[in-house]
């Protein structure tokens, strides 16, 4: 048993750290969030030549080899940075299927480009009536000859406007709500038949709805085998919920730490607010909340390491629970003590608290996590 | 970053399950797998086995006597005395008074008394609430007087512990009034319990146990060389003895161990004709507390292979205690939920050894499931109550 990391990972820590904090400035990253496509591309280059967008593949694919390790100690600094770039739907989540199922040719003309950072991806996986159920899948991709012809509609796909590359699941066989039946295939967005109404969501990310109406592709854009995909999906979301839960870690440790900051400057009945044992209280429970889901990040990813999949769900359920629930009150919690401050657009608190919320709904809100937690 | 046991800690993992497979009696294990009070010398009888193998002094310096062992070796030892469902070891003298004299006694103080504490040939108690300080313990005003080769102390000491059974007890006491700060003029004084003018009046607690005690002292007269280290040191040498008591509170391996059983409860106790497991609102309780469970063991966790690298636990240890014991009594509760009508039942004696299986009224594997709710209501208040365990996480950890 062993907590410490090795050097190199301290020196990715490091270089996404300094980063962070030298040159990711939070008025910059507002402009950005405002812009039409709502991060910076020049930003995104340089993530890709700092090798970031590398971190997750391995060597023979052109990576650099991480693990849940690495992808957590960078999402973590993400979120203290409060990242809008989009790391997380064309790194994590396209990339991750593409990784995963892809064949070495499939990875040279599509995975390549995520890597280098000259193509965005994205995954679309929900649906309207899917809520957060990786297996409810309504559109359909029907064999025709060589080809499949995609028909449905994917909901709020992360990165779905500014993505060169999607990454689509669909039918081939069974009822709507089968494990069995599903396939992922990757598609150029700007194909025939594919409509895609993009908007920025509350917490300045991108995403988008998705027609497909009667999209042709070809059957080398099956990835892996036909009908089981959903294997696949799953694994890339597991991968997916322990990074954004690294982000949580980030932001409420910064929200920690710019409460504390907050109170005990604010002066009201001639004290700084920190002295006041009603509020130190609850900052003393927001410390323990941040401690309690570091602990259980660092579980889940040794878990995930670990290779037995069925209990790495498991760990990945209870983090995201501590996440939805205790993490929740924490950005709550930071707003309140920062007073009217804390439900302004112009402070920072406020759009990490967004952010934190979010987190929550995606890939399944701790209500779902708790009702499909298996009790062994 | 890696979970799994090496090689070594297998086998040492193996060596400790054979102990208490091998050496734990089974009379004891019957009456703690019952919820029956063990008395004192089923504690002594099982602790002098754990001596004789050298397992007594888990968290001791190899020289006096300690184990030397890993975080990790202490969490394996942990588990698997948790899982026999083994007594923990009696705190006072181990805990408490053994770690204070080792680091602040005089080689005679240590030769006196630290082979009896290994060998629980003395029980010890502690002297440290008054009825007037509790959670501002340093208000404390038992008073220790300096007469030629004695201290004469007069005053109360009040929640102490199994204190019916004790040898020996530790006090804090003024042997300075005219001090600038409350903290000083403190001393840490031992005490045999046979001296005249020591009385223990028994205070019952709301399950209807006798478990802690009032002590009076009357003109006691205690001999200079049962000092502990420097006159009015004694509240620096407390603070010590509080934080090692506070990672104990933790209780992680023992709240692993009766969740799992919960667990079992849930699925044979019946709500609607189905497993109490499968009803909803219930079930969300038990993954609550799961989740809460794993967060707890895993920041212990952290704390050890943090002390393993060499640094303090200090006041993080304070987070232990409040998870630690929210997370006990969370389990307690379940319990009694669990129970349902047979919550009610109040016979203690009902599961005693020597009671026929067809005389208990009580049903359900958890006996005494509410006398154990009520008794743990205890948790959250002693070693430092919770809300002054957050007063130390604001003041020394966030530095408000």
């Amino acid at each position: 048993m062993d907590f410490s990391i090795t050097e190199d990972q301290t020196m990715l820590q490091d270089s996404v750290a300094k980063f962070i904090a030298n040159d990711y400035d939070f008025d910059s990253r507002q402009e950005h969030a405002a812009t039409e496509l709502g991060f910076s591309r020049e930003r995104w280059t340089e993530f890709a030549e700092l090798g970031w967008t590398a971190v997750p593949f391995s060597e023979e694919d052109g990576g650099l080899d991480g693990g849940a390790v690495e992808l957590m100690l960078l999402m973590e600094q993400f979120g203290k940075g409060l990242v809008i770039e989009p790391y997380l739907p064309c790194v994590v989540l396209a990339g991750g299927v593409l990784k995963k199922a892809g064949t070495d040719a499939q990875k040279a003309t599509w995975l390549a480009p995520l890597i280098e950072g000259s193509a965005l991806g994205a995954l679309a996986f929900v649906e309207p009536q899917s809520r957060f159920d990786l297996n409810n899948v309504a559109t359909t991709a029907t064999k025709d000859g060589d080809a499949y012809v995609l028909n449905g509609r994917k909901a709020v796909v992360l990165n779905g406007g500014a993505a060169d590359t999607l990454v689509i699941a669909a039918r081939t066989s069974g009822e709507q709500s089968d494990t069995d039946g599903i396939s992922l295939f990757v598609v150029d967005a700007t194909a025939d038949g594919i409509t895609r109404n993009a908007y920025p969501t509350v917490d300045a990310r991108q995403a988008a709805e998705i027609e497909l109406n009667d999209v042709r592709i070809s059957a080398e854009q099956l990835l892996g085998d036909e009908n089981a995909g959903f294997a696949t999906l799953q694994a890339v979301i597991a991968e997916a919920t322990i990074a954004i839960c690294a982000e949580a870690v980030g932001i409420m440790q910064t929200l920690n730490y710019k409460t504390l900051e907050y109170t005990k400057s604010r002066v009201q009945f001639g004290a700084p607010i920190a002295s006041f044992q009603a509020l130190q209280h609850r900052m003393v429970d927001m410390f323990v909340i941040y401690e309690q889901s570091r602990s259980l990040l660092l579980h889940a990813v040794m878990k995930y390491d670990d290779g037995d999949m069925d209990e790495a769900l498991a760990a990945i359920s209870a983090l995201k629970i501590q996440i939805g629930t205790e993490g929740r009150k924490l950005g709550e919690e930071a707003v309140q003590l920062h007073g009217g401050m804390g439900v302004t657009w112009e402070l920072d608190v406020a759009h990490y608290f967004k952010r934190l919320t979010m987190i929550d709904t995606l890939f399944g809100n701790a209500d779902y996590h708790l009702d499909n937690y298996p009790l062994d | 970053m890696d979970l799994s046991f090496s090689k070594d800690e297998l086998a040492f993992r193996d060596d400790i399950r054979r102990f208490f497979a091998e050496h734990y009696p089974a009379d004891i294990r019957e009456k703690m797998n019952r919820g029956i009070r063990l008395d004192k010398d089923d504690h002594v009888r099982w602790q002098k086995i754990l001596h004789e193998h050298g397992y007594i002094a888990v968290n001791w310096p190899v020289e006096y006597g300690g184990t030397g062992w890993s975080p990790v070796q202490k969490y394996i030892f942990a588990t698997e005395m948790a899982e026999a469902n083994a007594p923990d070891v009696v705190p006072f003298g181990l805990s408490m008074v053994g770690p204070v004299i080792y680091t602040f006694g005089s080689e005679s103080i240590k030769e006196r008394f630290l082979p009896d504490i290994l060998a629980s040939n003395v029980w010890w108690c502690q002297g440290y609430s008054e009825p007037g300080a509790g959670s501002d313990l340093a208000s404390l005003k038992t008073q220790a007087v300096r007469e030629g080769d004695h201290y004469v102390i007069n005053g109360t000491k009040t929640w102490t512990t199994l204190g019916q059974h004790a040898d020996w007890i530790f006090v804090l006491a003024r042997t300075n009034n005219d001090v600038a700060r409350r903290q000083e003029g403190i001393s840490f004084l031992l005490c045999d319990m046979k001296t005249p003018g020591i009385s223990v009046r028994p205070i019952i607690t709301i399950e209807g146990g006798h478990e802690v005690n009032e002590v009076h002292f009357e003109d006691v007269r205690v001999p200079v060389e049962n000092l502990v280290g420097e006159e009015g040191k004694g509240w620096t040498y407390g603070k010590v003895l509080l934080q090692h008591e506070r990672t104990n509170i933790a209780a992680v391996a023992r709240s692993k161990y009766r969740f799992a059983r919960l667990k079992e409860l849930a699925r044979s106790n019946l709500h609607g004709g189905s497993p109490l497991i499968e009803q909803p609102s219930f079930k969300a309780k038990l993954v609550q507390t799961e989740v809460a469970l794993k967060a707890l063991e895993f920041t212990d966790l952290r704390t050890l292979a943090a002390i393993s690298t060499g640094k303090a636990p200090g006041p993080e240890s304070s987070i232990l205690k409040i998870k630690g014991t929210e997370m006990q009594q969370q389990i307690d509760n379940l319990y009694l939920e669990a129970a349902g009508y047979y919550a009610m039942p109040f016979i203690p004696d009902q599961f005693k050894i020597d009671i026929a299986d067809e005389d208990r009224v009580v049903a359900t594997t958890e006996p005494n499931t509410a006398l154990k709710y009520f008794n743990y209501r205890k948790a959250s208040i002693y070693g430092g109550s919770n809300e002054i365990q957050k007063n130390i996480i604001a003041k020394h950890v966030l530095g408000l």
